[in-house]
């Protein structure tokens, strides 16, 4: 679809209630141009900087443990974003794609399974993970596009908890209960890449790439189009756009950057095994993706600081087997006070801070519009 | 669809069916049979359990996902009056009442902040699965709780043709669950507050503007729908047991039985109870390691078939 046809998509409706208030035709022009230009600010080139010094001053269990695993898990919760909060749809078995992609990169490479492990070269492996993965997370796409909201929800989480227990039972190829064990990066260009900083940059590079990645997506005509999709499927059915193939193209797109954050995080664990696609990991997934955020590609990597830094110190707060206790009660606190996570609170800040200091409407405005 | 297109999905189904019927009876008859009793009993806990997913869902389009920990609940409670009192019928009215009042409290509370807002709903009910599981947990322990049945349903019946003996227990699950589905339908289609529930589902706000107390309805309905995930929960305590993680798995079934058969539909619940839990225990019977994956495929044929299920109408 040509850029003339979505502005007109876009331009047909008004796709959020919230909008009635909006500004006048010609400042909203105004504000438009001013999103898209310029993207770059000042906070992200200091954030930036932060990420890339932080393995310098940070101890190897902040760069390893904290750090490096929380980019590894934003990186799958960004695949849920995506799908969630441009595509409008929930899904709960990026865990299993990501799970599949782990799994895939351990049977074809090599783990500490006799038998099970074809051994073959790494790059290969992850290579034919990744794909696997695309593909079967193209197929979930397309089983459950059928269904819409709710029903999305439950038959992914039906498919994830499927997948599950097919590798519970299944000795031949996943080795049951005890999965694939010492699943490692390789040595390469005299680095290993297990080691702390390596293994952070390693994730850091992946989950920039990612970031940036959506961050253009949802501004090409493909990204525009599922966002009017995601407000309403039936106008943009009507205007000729295929909804079901946009729709399944959302999930193998999703699929891509779960299985990219499966396969560091596999090699973060150094194993994959059935509990780690369980029904336990599948929610914590979501409960990552809704803490930080759905409706910036920065949202998930919040979201997974905040889990990764509860449940490292949970424990020093309460028992540790209480740990879902704390994430569960600070999931249900934000859930029910936030409209959108830790971003919600943010834009809601940011728009109280920037009418006391008597800044124009306009500026609010863009920050509603940069937050969608 | 023509008739000649069901003439043929009719012998596309049927006919493996049969055939592997005929197979299995041949076989080894005493099995099948037994798996069958199996499969229909496993099928009257489902029911039971996911007849209460399927009310809430039904009439308020409140997507429950903390019915699980409901059942769990309801188990627990159960477990601890029986132990107390020695009586199962006061036990299923324990497991009952504890979760039609956690459900009421959950409608009261939450649900009724948040109508219409679908995803909200189900976050949060995630959410209060969550801490609820681990509430269970640190309350009562990880260890396995297993409740004995009554003693006018223990033991085992004796002298039935092909299977010699069946357990009376399992086999009072049967009529158990028709009665429950009945009365569930009877109530739905028969009585005034069925029809209110059912106007309810068309039109909310025109059944207000009739003068009839919506919110009341809708709180009674949460609460019988909460009250039979309780009641599913001290039947299971005895047939299968009550362990932290079955609040998964009985959500997960009660998920599978209103996506195969329908959302919002009794009877769809009682179709997809009994293709869900033959599915299930046959499965484990004959390809213990894949009995999963069985399920699974039954679901996808329906929904590449069906998309809401086979008696789902449109929302």
């Amino acid at each position: 679809m040509s850029a003339a046809n979505w502005r007109r998509a876009m331009n047909l409706q008004n796709p959020r209630p919230a909008a009635t208030n909006s500004p006048a035709p010609a400042r909203e022009a105004r504000v438009r141009r001013f999103a898209f230009e310029n993207p770059v600010r000042a906070r992200h080139v200091i954030v930036l900087a932060f990420l890339l010094a932080y393995p310098w001053f940070a101890t190897p269990f902040f760069t390893y443990q904290i750090a490096a695993q929380a980019l590894a898990l934003g990186l799958i919760a960004l695949s849920l974003t995506f799908l969630g909060g441009y595509g409008g749809m929930i899904s709960l078995a990026q865990m299993t794609v990501a799970g599949i992609a782990g799994y895939m990169v351990a049977i074809f490479g090599t783990a500490a399974t006799d038998g099970v492990t074809l051994g073959w070269p790494w790059w290969l492996a992850v290579l034919l993970g990744l794909v696997i993965a695309t593909l079967a997370a193209t197929f979930i796409g397309w089983l459950s596009v059928r269904t819409e909201g709710i029903y999305t929800i439950m038959i992914t989480l039906a498919i994830g908890v499927a997948f599950y227990y097919l590798v519970l039972q299944n000795y031949t190829v996943f080795n049951g209960f005890q999965g694939e064990q010492k699943v490692f990066p390789p040595v390469l260009g005299g680095v290993y890449w297990r080691d702390a900083t390596p293994f952070y940059y390693l994730a850091l590079f992946w989950a920039l790439a990612g970031y940036l990645f959506v961050v253009y997506l949802v501004r090409t005509p493909f990204g525009i189009a599922l966002q009017g999709i995601r407000d309403n499927p039936r106008r943009m059915h009507a205007l000729g756009f295929n909804v079901t193939a946009h729709r399944v193209a959302a999930y193998a797109v999703a699929g891509v950057i779960a299985a990219v954050g499966g396969v560091l995080f596999t090699w973060y664990n150094g194993l994959v095994t059935p509990g780690s696609v369980g029904t336990h990991w599948l929610i914590n997934i979501l409960i990552i993706a809704v803490l930080g955020g759905m409706r910036h590609p920065v949202g998930p990597f919040l979201g997974a600081i905040v889990f990764v830094l509860l449940q490292n110190f949970a424990i020093d707060v309460i028992d540790r087997e209480r740990f879902n206790l704390v994430i569960g009660l600070v999931f249900l606190v934000i859930v029910l006070f936030s409209r959108d996570g830790l971003l919600g609170w943010w834009t809601a800040l940011s728009a109280r801070l920037s009418t006391q200091r008597g800044a124009t409407t306009w500026k609010a405005a863009r920050g509603r519009l940069y937050a969608r | 669809m023509t008739r000649a297109w069901k003439v043929f999905w009719t012998l596309v189904i049927a006919v493996p069916v049969v055939v592997l019927t005929a197979w299995g009876l041949q076989d080894n008859a005493r099995l099948f049979v037994v798996t069958f009793l199996n499969g229909l009993t496993l099928a009257s806990l489902y029911f039971i359990v996911a007849s209460g997913f399927t009310l809430v869902f039904g009439l308020m389009r409140n997507v429950n996902l903390a019915h699980g920990s409901l059942y769990l609940l309801g188990g627990y409670l159960g477990f601890f009056t029986a132990q107390f009192s020695g009586s199962w019928l006061l036990a299923l009215a324990a497991g009952f009442a504890a979760a039609a009042l956690v459900g009421l409290a959950m409608q009261v509370s939450i649900f009724r902040f948040m109508p219409g807002q679908d995803l909200r709903q189900t976050m949060v009910t995630i959410g209060l699965s969550i801490v609820i599981a681990d509430i269970l947990m640190w309350a009562i322990g990880a260890q396995v709780h297993q409740m004995s049945p009554p003693p006018w349903l223990d033991g085992p019946i004796r002298n039935l043709p092909v299977i010699r003996a069946y357990s009376t227990y399992r086999f009072s699950l049967l009529p158990l669950g028709i009665v429950i589905g009945v009365a569930l339908w009877l109530f739905l289609n028969r009585t005034r507050v069925g029809m209110m529930i059912r106007a309810g589902v068309d039109d909310r706000a025109m059944l207000a503007a009739a003068g009839v107390n919506v919110n009341l309805v809708f709180a009674t309905t949460f609460a019988i729908g909460a009250g039979l995930a309780g009641l599913g929960g001290v039947i299971g305590a005895v047939e299968l047991s009550m362990v932290p993680g079955e609040d998964t798995r009985l959500l997960l079934a009660s998920l599978i039985v209103v996506i195969v058969g329908g959302m919002g539909s009794v009877v769809g619940a009682a179709i997809g109870a009994a293709i869900f839990g033959l599915a299930e225990t046959y499965g484990l019977a004959y390809a213990p390691t894949y009995s999963v994956v069985f399920t699974f495929v039954i679901l996808v044929l329906v929904l590449a078939f069906r998309p809401r299920g086979i008696l789902g109408r449109p929302a």
